[in-house]
């Protein structure tokens, strides 16, 4: 059992524990204390982390910057929102060459989210990875932007003011609506993401794809073409990310142009390298803090942007290696 | 349609692309001579806006506005050099975009601490109000004109600093390898505070004179940069050439998508969807330009050391 069980043993592997406790034990305390506030809280950070999960697959294993994973994360919560409204009021979203109406079972959004946003990323992967270095990072960003103008550009769907979800989408077993509940789906979903990146970075695809970001000329010679790999990364990343963006649009009930603005991405990409770029558990670490730090200034102060942003630069300025990093040393390559 | 209308809009994706110009050429210019991508080139476009139409306002002159915005956007450009950018030049692009992203966090709280949270105004000078009369009748403002020209001297401006004087052949020698030209002699570092603040002040300079176009707000100057960083991926990172050519490039596919494409659909659809499909595809016709000239040429137009 390489990576995900064998890690436990290590300093990494009990600051990961430690972790996925804690975000586990939160909202279990808020429930006890009656503080549904923290609930959602903690909600947030297992769905933000889940998006920065899929973007370190991308970004920390495969090299791969892309400044627009909003893209993926806004697609997920207009899939989810667009099937609540067309199951709210009954209209079907085409009528050729098949009648297609809208659903609210989740266990159809989440297929739907993840076909919808494979081709997308399949498209975007295999036009932006032609390029590499900025203008991968500019390309990645400008197909992001592509979709946030055409969402905004879709009256039918809420153009600038988004779509609201009147209800929440529904699961078979449980009440999506009972907060609790909803956190075990987002924490459930959480954990499997990492423990499936962790099973891909172990693979020897995974290696593969490692080798590309250290070497592709390398890699190539090895007999391994680094295109197709890492391509397949990207749209796997994608897909995680998109995944957590339905989530989000189900948590507050309202998906909007905001999911898809290229402040998300840079967001996404602050909660993976303020947790670890390439440390499995640092997207959690990172978002977690994130959310720690924004509602903590954020209610001492109106300026918390500032605060946020100097600390931001710190972190990037002198504590290189993220919070994983600090906690666990550097990453240990066995 | 007539012939004035087409070429008032040919003026105005002119006037869009020279402004994005002056944005372009300093990003590109960073890129170029000390590989840094540098997001907040858009808060220094906000700077010059603000710091325009605040002095604007205090002393009723429009052009100690616009020379106040120039300096005081090249002067937070160098503070910012010394202070912070100058720790990123040797680290990779990643940490270049979160340290910057970071930077545009502080800019926008602290101007909206400063100036507060109300949009500021800036009025067009007498001096450039009115309008050219247009063959074909109607009139073209003044003031847009003027832009085009100011921006067009500055590109010329540049060419000319860039190719003819000391302190260009310095930056293209800067472009070209880095140890030699510290190891002949040049102090680098000033070099590169040098020309991260001649490009913060073109951004300024350009927030100044769009100020007197649009409300003066915070935010104003990222819808800006991410079409900057459209432009200078399309003109090659590092090239002004390709700065200027995409520029233009970008303006008028912007500006002539929004007015033509719904009109052309007109032609094909119902009047109601046409008007929807062209103006969706006419938002995203820069991006779909981009997508084809990288996919294309995947270094740009005007490739730099390629």
């Amino acid at each position: 059992m390489p990576g995900f069980l064998t890690a436990l043993r290590s300093r990494e592997g009990a600051v990961n524990a430690v972790l996925a406790g804690l975000l586990l034990a939160a909202p279990l305390v808020a429930f006890v204390i009656d503080e549904p506030f923290y609930i959602s809280l903690a909600t947030r950070v297992a769905i933000l982390a889940l998006a920065g999960v899929g973007l370190n697959l991308a970004l920390g294993y495969g090299g791969m910057v892309s400044f627009g994973h909003a893209a993926f994360f806004g697609l997920g919560g207009y899939v989810a929102g667009i099937a609540a409204f067309h199951a709210f009021d009954g209209s079907d979203f085409i009528t050729w060459p098949l009648t297609l109406g809208g659903t609210d079972q989740l266990l159809i959004i989440w297929p739907l989210t993840i076909l919808v946003v494979a081709v997308v990323a399949f498209a975007i992967g295999a036009i932006s990875l032609r390029t590499s270095g900025v203008y991968f990072i500019m390309i990645t960003l400008a197909f992001a932007q592509m979709i946030y103008y055409l969402a905004i550009s879709i009256p039918t769907y809420g153009g600038e003011d988004g779509l609201a979800i009147y209800l929440r989408n529904q699961l078979p077993l449980g009440d999506s609506n009972d907060p609790l509940t909803f956190f075990f789906v987002c924490y459930g979903l959480l954990l499997l993401a990492i423990f499936v990146s962790s099973r891909l970075v172990a693979s020897p695809f995974g290696v593969a794809l490692q080798c590309a970001r250290m070497n592709e000329v390398r890699l190539a010679t090895m007999g391994i073409a680094p295109f197709p790999v890492k391509l397949t990364a990207f749209v796997i990343s994608g897909i995680i990310t998109g995944i957590a963006g339905t989530l989000f649009a189900d948590l507050n009930g309202f998906v909007g142009p905001s999911m898809l603005s290229w402040h998300r991405s840079g967001e996404i990409m602050i909660f993976v390298i303020l947790g670890g770029v390439g440390r499995l558990f640092g997207p959690l670490a990172g978002a977690a803090l994130f959310i720690l730090l924004e509602s903590l200034i954020g209610g001492m102060t109106d300026r918390w942007q500032l605060f946020l942003g100097a600390i931001l630069l710190g972190v990037v300025l002198f504590a290189r290696g993220g919070l994983i990093g600090l906690l666990a040393g550097r990453a240990r390559h066995d | 349609m007539s012939v004035a209308f087409l070429i008032e809009q040919l003026l105005n994706g002119a006037q869009f692309g020279v402004m994005l110009f002056l944005m372009a050429a300093g990003l590109t210019l960073v890129f170029g001579v000390m590989g840094l991508i540098n997001l907040a080139h858009g808060s220094l476009f906000m700077l010059g806006a603000f710091f325009c139409s605040w002095i604007a306002g205090i002393t009723g002159s429009f052009w100690l506005g616009l020379g106040g915005g120039f300096l005081a956007a090249a002067a937070a450009g160098a503070l910012i050099e010394i202070l912070v950018i100058r720790r990123l030049y040797d680290r990779d692009h990643l940490d270049q975009v979160l340290a910057t992203f970071a930077l545009i966090l502080i800019f926008s709280e602290l101007v909206r601490w400063v100036f507060g949270d109300q949009p500021l105004y800036l009025d067009i000078p007498p001096l450039l109000s009115g309008a050219l009369p247009l063959p074909g009748g109607g009139g073209y403002p003044v003031y847009r004109l003027a832009i085009i020209l100011a921006g067009l001297a500055t590109a010329l401006g540049l060419y000319l600093l860039i190719a003819k004087t000391r302190l260009g052949m310095r930056i293209r020698a800067g472009e070209s390898d880095r140890e030699m030209i510290g190891a002949l002699g040049v102090d680098i570092r000033t070099l590169y505070t040098a020309v991260f603040a001649l490009g913060a002040a073109l951004a300024g300079f350009a927030g100044g004179m769009v100020g007197a176009l649009q409300s003066v707000q915070v935010g104003m100057g990222e819808p800006v940069l991410i079409l900057a960083f459209v432009v200078i991926v399309i003109g090659g990172i590092g090239s002004v050439k390709g700065a200027l050519i995409g520029s233009v490039l970008v303006g008028l596919t912007d500006t002539l998508g929004r007015v033509f494409l719904p009109q052309a659909f007109k032609l094909v659809l119902p009047p109601s969807e046409a008007t929807a499909v062209g103006s969706a595809l006419a938002s995203v016709a820069i991006y779909l330009l981009m997508a084809v000239i990288l996919a294309w040429r995947p270094k740009g137009l005007f490739p730099v050391n390629a």
